[in-house]
């Protein structure tokens, strides 16, 4: 009764296609925008900001870049933490070796770098693909992982392989507070899921889709398959080499060789599984669960007053969050992004049982 | 001949590759032995691991990221257990603990996400190993167990006739290859001769016509996956009596996961000859290729072996997509 689309006509080819059709749709994302930019610095606290909300930002990006590749172009990878790591590690070093960069030009040149190896991860798709795809991209993440550890130009001859960055500045603003970082991501964050948004509406996201409902049959239409699984692989990269290093900079501030292993990687596949793959949407709503989950279960024996030690309660939390995930895969496995929707088309009728 | 050749070439290549330390004379011919038995042994238990995955995936299509999880679950059952009883019934109480949780696992995971894609299957074994680590600690403890099999560890010189210096190996080691063969041999018997396994390969080559010649699916799932643990608590033993049972030995799956691509996700053959050639690659690299690496590129350290075989793994499907054995795919729109 409340969220229904009648009467709202589109008389021109501009109000067809534009991204939120529907009045009450503006009217909510202009709210949440309000309060997410207006009022959260203002009464949000600290640690909420740097335990909750600032990962959310930045992991809610690089689930948007998996999403890309996984959801829309259907190639899975299990390795994109390698991507984050690249990006993380090319901004410590343009960084470190050119200070007189603007940090902006620094996360949009890490984010070409982890593009560009990204398109070289993504070369053996060409050949392979599926689950074999899934353990290839595998070869990333330990490459990366080891290259990085190793390498001792990457982390600038450092005797322990751990990194620390310099504060953020730019424009004569340094972002330095729990609030500014806040904002700072969340300016990034807009830009680049309207990007993305309206990457995947366009011909290359419908090539990406098409690619991934059936790819010999995109391939006979047309649809060069070379192009389109290395712009996937090549975007998504980018979006995670540019989540990798805001995490450096933004969150870390330092970090350790392994900062972006195996287990950040199968987070992120959580995050786009839980959310909805294929939903930009969704990217966030799995970050969030991510995100938010083991703080949760971090505070539930305080709740209940049972002291236990910290390895039991590592090793429950461990148990709770792998049945959780078994439990929403049984329950929606299209994940939270189709629960919304399905709240959407319930509110539309409400009260009204048709 | 044509067909082969990008094979064969890479087979050239990963040979010459293997006889250049020993004959440019950069190591001993006894040491370059020691190194290639070592890779074996290694081999055999990554094939034992990867066997697992096959037999789970040739049967019901689901890849089973668990696989590691179960082995470390098996062995530390199986540590704790050989604490109060002899180590046979510990073995045999594990193997029950293996089929009730095959059972639930296919009860409370693979029955509901039936007909689901790929990735979700993949996705909810993700969520049984996050499920397995932590339940394995907390029932049975965090701490590095033992399993003690009763065979001497001192290592044992032989050949030292033809080599200088002998070559040491472990007897365990080979008692670990023996009964690594004798279960493979098992496997094969039970999938050729026996009318279970003849329904297991029925459901493997197709769930659908397997379930219309009434075929319980379900059941076979169960056995398959009970199949699969019994093979993971081998593993776990072996492993466990080598390194300590220890949460590091739910990763030694990951060292699987490039040996069933090599091999082919539906191979038993694969998994086992995959094995051993990512298990002698590995090693080799690690301690002929490393130094080389380290001198070169001024390294902080080698450690290669964490990527080689993926590396060596993604070089054989660039030539066969499909695996060494496995079945070949036909696209059709």
């Amino acid at each position: 009764m409340f969220y229904r689309e009648n009467g709202q006509f589109k008389s021109t080819y501009a109000s067809d296609q534009q991204m939120l059709p529907i009045l009450q749709d503006r009217a909510f994302m202009l709210g949440l925008l309000v309060l997410a930019i207006g009022a959260a610095p203002f009464v949000v606290s600290d640690y909420v900001f740097l335990s909750l909300l600032i990962p959310f930002l930045i992991l809610a990006l690089a689930a948007i870049g998996l999403n890309l590749l996984v959801g829309y172009c259907g190639q899975i990878s299990i390795g994109h933490a390698a991507f984050m790591a690249v990006g993380a590690y090319a901004a410590y070093n343009l960084a470190l070796r050119i200070p007189q960069l603007n940090f902006l030009v620094v996360l949009v040149l890490s984010g070409l770098i982890a593009a560009a190896v990204g398109i070289l991860f993504g070369v053996p798709s060409l050949r392979i693909k599926g689950l074999y795809l899934a353990v290839a991209t595998l070869a990333a993440q330990f490459f990366m992982d080891w290259l990085f550890a190793r390498v001792k130009w990457f982390t600038n001859y450092s005797s322990s392989g751990s990194v620390s960055t310099a504060p953020i500045e730019m424009f004569g603003w340094t972002v330095d507070t729990p609030a500014e970082k806040y904002l700072f991501l969340l300016g990034v964050l807009i830009v680049l899921t309207l990007v993305a948004k309206n990457l995947v509406r366009s011909h290359i996201g419908r090539e990406w889709m098409a690619m991934r409902d059936m790819d010999v049959a995109a391939e006979v239409i047309g649809i060069r398959p070379v192009y389109a699984k290395l712009t996937a692989f090549a975007v998504s990269a980018f979006y995670c080499g540019i989540a990798g290093a805001l995490w450096g900079f933004v969150h870390l501030g330092a970090w350790e060789p392994l900062a972006f292993n195996l287990t950040v990687s199968l987070n992120l596949l959580f995050m786009i599984i839980i959310g909805g793959m294929g939903s930009l949407l969704g990217s966030f709503f799995g970050a969030a669960f991510i995100v938010a989950l083991p703080i949760i279960l971090d505070q539930v024996p305080l709740w209940l007053g049972v002291p236990i030690s910290t390895a039991m309660a590592s090793h429950l939390a461990s148990m709770i969050f792998g049945a959780l995930i078994v439990f929403f895969l049984v329950v929606e496995p299209h994940g939270l992004a189709r629960l919304w929707a399905i709240g959407k088309e319930k509110l539309r009728l409400w009260p009204f049982p048709h | 001949m044509k067909k082969h050749l990008p094979v064969l070439t890479l087979g050239a290549v990963l040979l010459i590759g293997l006889a250049l330390p020993l004959a440019t004379g950069a190591s001993p011919a006894g040491f370059y032995v020691e190194v290639l038995l070592g890779g074996l042994m290694a081999g055999v238990l990554y094939s034992l691991v990867a066997l697992g995955f096959a037999l789970i995936f040739k049967a019901s299509g689901v890849f089973n990221f668990a696989q590691g999880a179960m082995v470390l679950f098996a062995a530390l059952s199986v540590a704790r257990l050989a604490e109060q009883m002899p180590l046979w019934v510990a073995i045999l109480a594990g193997t029950v603990i293996m089929v009730v949780l095959a059972w639930l696992i296919e009860r409370l995971v693979l029955r509901p996400l039936v007909n689901q894609e790929g990735v979700a299957l993949l996705m909810a074994t993700l969520g049984v190993t996050y499920f397995l680590d932590g339940f394995g600690q907390t029932v049975w403890g965090s701490d590095i167990y033992k399993i003690d099999l009763g065979i001497a560890k001192e290592p044992v010189m032989i050949l030292d006739k033809i080599f200088q210096g002998g070559i040491l190996v472990n007897k365990e080691d080979f008692v670990a290859a023996l009964v690594a063969a004798a279960l493979v041999a098992g496997l094969v018997l039970f999938f050729q001769k026996t009318a279970t396994g003849r329904a297991l390969r029925a459901v493997a080559d197709d769930h659908q016509a397997a379930q219309s010649i009434g075929i319980p699916l379900n059941r076979i799932w169960v056995i398959v996956w009970s199949v699969a643990g019994f093979v993971a608590l081998v593993a776990g033993v072996i492993w466990g009596s080598q390194l300590g049972v220890q949460f590091s030995l739910s990763q030694v799956a990951l060292k699987a996961l490039p040996v069933v691509i090599l091999g082919g996700f539906t191979s038993i053959a694969g998994a086992i000859v995959g094995g051993l050639v990512i298990g002698v690659g590995e090693k080799m690299a690690e301690v002929f290729l490393g130094p080389i690496l380290v001198k070169a590129f001024d390294l902080a350290g080698g450690g290669i072996e964490n990527w080689f075989a993926y590396v060596l793994a993604l070089l054989f499907l660039l030539v066969r997509p499909e695996g060494l054995f496995g079945e070949k795919n036909i696209d059709r729109v």
